[in-house]
């Protein structure tokens, strides 16, 4: 019979490394996801033209190949990462391209009539932004923003794949070393469900949070 | 005599290739209760837009008290207004639309004191002080904290006018103010323009169906038709005795539609 308490708390300090490339990976995700929201919606056209290129280019590669550049390209170029820092890198340029998007989408699913009042009351193109359509856009962007996070916690197991510790990696050690598949993979099975779990309702409280007031009429 | 506080000389503007206003020239002078009626389409809502720059003008000049409104002296001739200059001259005029456009994330008090906070450099204090006395002028104080998904649409519309008003702007423009409402909260809109008439020497332009109040509240009264005034005169002239068969065909429709006039 083997004593399963070392190899559990093996996969849980696996977990720790998962949740810090979830929330520096989402952090940094959020800030390019509004650099390059912003920058798609820009009144120039070089802003625009750069945040088109970039969300492009990281959507249309493969997450595996991006950490594999980060991690063992970059050095070539005088950059040297850690795992967790080509992680989190990787993670978090991917999963912002996708979030710009969302960024953009909901600047413009606020409606005209804001932009016109903002115009009336003589407040500047920043301003308003600032003021008046972020604050409503946010609301749209949070669901599909939680969506997002919930995918960068998926994609943090790729990272085992460059040696770093993360829960995945763990389970893979366990697994060697007792030669059994089940309850290594159970574990980090329901342990990613309920990691996916805390970021779904923490958004969906946030959600609430925000909508007060709004009672979801626009007028 | 003054000088028109708006001078519009010749101007055009066509969406696609629909013509909506067709060399069109009009004056208004400082004060003046300026209502503009017509069908729909007919470029009247076009025309307050224009002046609170949220259309462009494809030709043709218009000057806000004196000052050219799209262009700036240049070259030896004119060229068109940057930001800085636009953003100048809409301090002078302030706007209520359709369909009041309040700002949904924000309380009463914070649709009001917005503009003025950001872009007057009052304080909070000082700000809220004097949206409180609009907001007290339009009967609309006790819900300065309201949401204003929590109002009906006669106070979202007054809370709109205070919140205009709240800019101190010499020109006022109402682009159908009542035309979204129930019919019974259509009066506490109109009482509340009636005092700002009464009350204040502000130039207004109102596009409206509402005939009656239209007539009472109206120095001179424009009809548009395509893009063009097709008369224009003091209301009781408009309304009682049109001279052109289109206003006449229009005023009857109106009437026909249950509007008082």
């Amino acid at each position: 019979m083997t004593d399963w308490s070392g190899y559990i708390g093996l996969i849980l300090q696996g977990a720790l490394v998962t949740v810090e490339l979830t929330v520096y990976g989402s952090l940094l995700a959020l800030v390019m996801a509004f650099v390059a929201g912003l920058g798609r919606v820009s009144r120039f056209a070089a802003l625009r033209w750069l945040a088109t290129a970039y969300i492009e280019f990281f959507r249309g590669t493969s997450i595996f190949v991006q950490l594999f550049f980060a991690y063992f390209v970059l050095p070539f170029a005088g950059v040297t990462l850690s795992p967790l820092q080509a992680g989190v890198l990787a993670l978090g340029l991917n999963v912002g391209a996708y979030a710009a998007e969302v960024v953009r989408g909901a600047i413009l699913s606020v409606g005209r009539e804001q932009y016109e009042a903002c115009i009336a009351l003589n407040l500047t193109r920043w301003q308003s932004m600032r003021r008046v359509i972020l604050p409503q856009a946010l609301l749209v962007m949070l669901p599909t923003f939680g969506n997002n996070a919930i995918e960068l916690l998926k994609a943090t197991s790729v990272v085992s794949l460059i040696s770093l510790t993360d829960m995945t990696f763990q389970a893979n050690v366990v697994r060697a070393q007792t030669g059994n598949t089940l309850v290594p993979f159970a574990t980090i099975l329901v342990l990613y469900f309920v990691l996916a779990m805390i970021i779904a309702f923490s958004v969906r409280a946030l959600e609430r949070r925000m909508a007060r007031g709004l009672d979801g009429v626009r007028s | 005599m003054a000088e028109p506080i708006i001078a519009i000389d010749g101007i055009s503007k066509s969406f696609g290739s629909f013509k909506v206003l067709d060399s069109l020239s009009m004056n208004v002078m400082p004060g003046e209760k300026l209502a503009l009626i017509g069908p729909s389409g007919s470029g009247k809502t076009t025309i307050l837009r224009i002046l609170m720059t949220l259309e462009r003008i494809d030709s043709g000049h218009i000057r806000v008290e004196g000052e050219e409104l799209y262009h700036l002296p240049g070259n030896g001739g004119f060229l068109p207004a940057d930001e800085r200059h636009l953003a100048r001259m809409r301090q002078k005029i302030g706007m209520v639309f359709q369909l009041f456009n309040l700002f949904p994330h924000m309380c009463v008090l914070d649709n009001v004191t917005l503009a003025p906070r950001l872009n007057k450099g009052v304080t909070r204090a000082e700000a809220e002080k004097r949206a409180m006395e609009l907001l007290d002028m339009v009967g609309m104080s006790a819900k300065a904290k309201a949401m204003p998904a929590q109002l009906s649409g006669g106070q979202k519309q007054r809370v709109a006018i205070a919140r205009a008003l709240a800019l101190s702007p010499r020109i006022m423009l109402f682009d159908e103010v009542t035309s979204a409402l129930d019919p019974e909260l259509v009066e506490e809109v109109l009482n509340v323009m009636r005092k700002l008439a009464a009350e204040t020497d502000m130039t207004m332009l109102l596009v409206t169906h509402e005939m009656g109040f239209a007539h009472d509240f109206a120095d001179r009264v424009l009809f548009f038709d395509r893009g063009r005034i097709i008369e224009e005169g003091k209301p009781d002239e408009i309304f009682r005795n049109p001279r052109q068969e289109r206003t006449q065909t229009f005023l009857k429709k109106i009437i026909a539609a249950g509007h008082r006039v």
